[in-house]
């Protein structure tokens, strides 16, 4: 963090006066280079027409111009863009890979159908998706989104509760443990059938399934977490007057909380796989269900628009746990970035 | 005349606790063996008393200690605080572990007002984490995390935490141990000028010699494991010490014979 203000102080301190040749092969030249390739790519949707008929082919070619030239204003002025500027340069590398990326795509589907064409549309038929079929697939993620909130939240919160009420007390532990161990290694897909028909609804059923997903691994990572809390911090607290629930509040849960996190990480991972089988097979909504309508009508172009959100919400979810670790765990040295 | 001594009687506090060890063994099972690690102790310590306890490693000092601290019970005999039998921790008896053991995701102030706010006093009380952490010179670095300090400043902490909570039996484990030897020797004044203002009564555990005899009024020498008391030392000598005083030159001579050193010495 200290590093960043640093850099940022310097560049703010010392801006450039003038472009040299030098500058143009360093900082500049890849950020010059990025904006090339999304005019590139820019030119050849707007000038180098199409083997089929997609309606958004123009649109593109304006938004990839837009973006090119956002990119060339950036980097000759990212001394004074503060965080964004410097977080521009970083990324200019990844913007040149990305922008010859969509452009080989563009050229490989659109000009010369190199690749077979239902299968693999092109970026401006994604874009015609994004456009024209926007209202159900904001409804698809709005679903998805509640349903996974929903049994994420339960799930981590039993499982957090049972994780620690086993850890500490060896008669809760008596009971739980083989029950864990007989149903916790179960796919909670296998459950799917009997659950769609035991519950009320396909809504409740597949929350009860992402629950079941996400409480195995957060049990049995907070169980372990507490169960390896040396016994050094209970002798120190207790001869300073702790009470047993001050010894489970404030010494066994946070001492467990790099563990917890791992399980609620891994609970995270498994859930998604169980809300998109629960979404394809019984709930009929959501971005699973959306992807599996978009397969009855062969329209692909719909299944990659479905896929690229979904594995931005999925890691976003990601990030935000992370972020959520990083803060409660400040006291850890040397945590992962992700 | 009667007045004044009556008026001392009030300002000095009396907060140190009398503790007597009767007739006290203790063994452990390593893999199915016995190991006995304390004989027979019988050790009365008066209120407001320092005593030091020396012997050689492994013997089972930390074990005692746990004892006294209520931590564990022992296999035969008693403990007593004022008479009444230890069953287990209380923060009148409070112990500075051999090693910190401070908690990894508390601040130093955190880690510092963990006694209070163990006994639900924190809130009217803030002011004493405060003067704490002042008294252990560690005021720059009250929201740094442990493994942001050095060994001998996490030690210190690890005093504060005890001293907060105004013990009156204080068990010190090495507290010192990881100090060097600058810190240690004002450390040691610190401890002996706190220890004469509250009152408390003071069982140390050291392996220096010489910090046993600068600081405590009597010197307990304990055996090989397990281990018995081997000598009962008083050091008659005014507070504060100094190093090279004679009297505390030929006890120490005494002490090291008693440890199987005076070949060195
Ligand atoms: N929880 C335990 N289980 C089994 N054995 C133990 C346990 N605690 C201590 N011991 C044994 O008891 C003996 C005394 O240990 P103790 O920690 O009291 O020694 P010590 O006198 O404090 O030594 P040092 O000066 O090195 O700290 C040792 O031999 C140790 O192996
Ligand atoms: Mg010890």
């Amino acid at each position: 963090m200290s590093t960043y203000s640093v850099s940022d102080g310097t560049a703010a301190a010392a801006p450039r006066a003038a472009v040299t040749f030098a500058d143009l092969s360093g900082s500049y030249g890849v950020g010059l280079a990025a904006s090339l390739v999304w005019l590139a790519f820019g030119l050849s949707c707007l000038y180098w027409p199409d083997v089929g008929d997609w309606s958004r082919t123009g649109s593109l070619g304006i938004g990839a111009i837009v973006i090119a030239a956002f990119i060339l204003f950036g980097t000759f002025s990212a001394d004074y863009l503060g965080s964004a500027g410097q977080a521009l340069r970083k990324r200019a590398p990844w913007l040149v890979a990305f922008g010859a990326f969509v452009t080989l795509w563009e050229v490989a589907t659109a000009k010369f159908a190199w690749l077979p064409l239902p299968f693999f549309p092109p970026p401006q038929s994604i874009l015609e998706v994004y456009t024209d079929d926007l209202p159900k697939l904001l409804d698809s993620v709005f679903a998805s989104i509640k349903l996974q909130l929903g049994g994420y939240i339960i799930g981590a919160t039993v499982g957090f509760i049972t994780g620690v009420s086993i850890g500490w007390s060896q008669k809760i532990g008596y009971w739980v443990h083989p029950v864990l161990r007989f149903i916790g290694p179960l796919p909670a897909t296998a459950w799917l059938p009997i659950a769609f028909f035991t519950f009320p609804s396909s809504w409740s059923a597949s929350t009860f399934l992402i629950a079941l997903a996400t409480g195995f691994p957060v049990t049995v990572l907070t169980w372990s977490g507490v169960a390896s809390v040396s016994s050094a911090y209970y002798d120190v607290a207790r001869t300073l007057g702790a009470k047993p629930s001050f010894l489970v509040l404030k010494v066994a849960i946070p001492a467990a909380l790099p563990h917890v996190f791992v399980g609620l990480f891994m609970g995270l991972g498994s859930s998604f796989a169980v809300l998109v089988v629960a979404e394809m097979i019984g709930v009929k909504a959501g971005l699973g269900w959306y992807l599996q309508w978009a397969q009855g009508w062969a329209a692909y172009a719909n299944m990659y628009a479905a896929l690229i959100v979904m594995s931005l919400l999925c890691s976003g979810a990601i990030t935000l746990l992370f972020r959520t670790r990083d803060r409660l765990l400040v006291w850890q040295k040397g945590v992962v970035k992700w | 005349m009667v007045v004044q001594s009556a008026a001392e009687a009030i300002t000095y506090p009396a907060v140190g606790a009398e503790l007597d060890i009767e007739g006290v063994s203790h063994a452990f099972d390593i893999d199915g063996a016995v190991l006995p690690v304390l004989d027979n102790v019988n050790l009365s310590i008066a209120p407001g008393e320092f005593v030091a306890l020396l012997g050689p490693s492994g013997c089972g000092k930390s074990t005692l200690l746990r004892l006294v601290a209520g931590l564990e019970k022992p296999r035969t005999g008693a403990l007593r605080e004022d008479e009444a039998r230890i069953t287990g921790p209380y923060p009148s008896r409070v112990v500075v572990f051999q090693d910190p053991t401070l908690f990894p995701w508390r601040t130093v102030w955190d880690n510092v007002a963990l006694g209070l706010e163990a006994q639900g006093i924190l809130k009217t009380q803030r002011h004493r984490v405060d003067a704490v952490i002042e008294l252990v010179g560690l005021s720059s670095f009250r929201n740094a995390y442990p493994h942001q300090l050095s060994g001998g400043m996490a030690q210190r902490v690890a005093l504060a935490r005890a001293l907060v909570n105004d013990p009156k039996i204080l068990v010190l484990d090495e507290p010192l141990g990881k100090l060097d030897s600058l810190t240690r020797i004002a450390m040691q004044s610190e401890l002996v000028a706190l220890w004469q203002r509250k009152g408390f009564t003071t069982l140390l555990v050291t392996h220096d010699v010489e910090e046993a005899l600068v600081l405590a009024n009597r010197v307990i020498v304990l055996s090989d494991r397990p281990a018995r008391i081997k000598a009962d030392i008083a050091v008659g000598r005014p507070y504060p010490r100094h190093r090279g005083d004679p009297y505390l030159a030929e006890l120490r001579k005494q002490i090291l014979g008693l440890l199987g050193l005076e070949a060195t010495w």
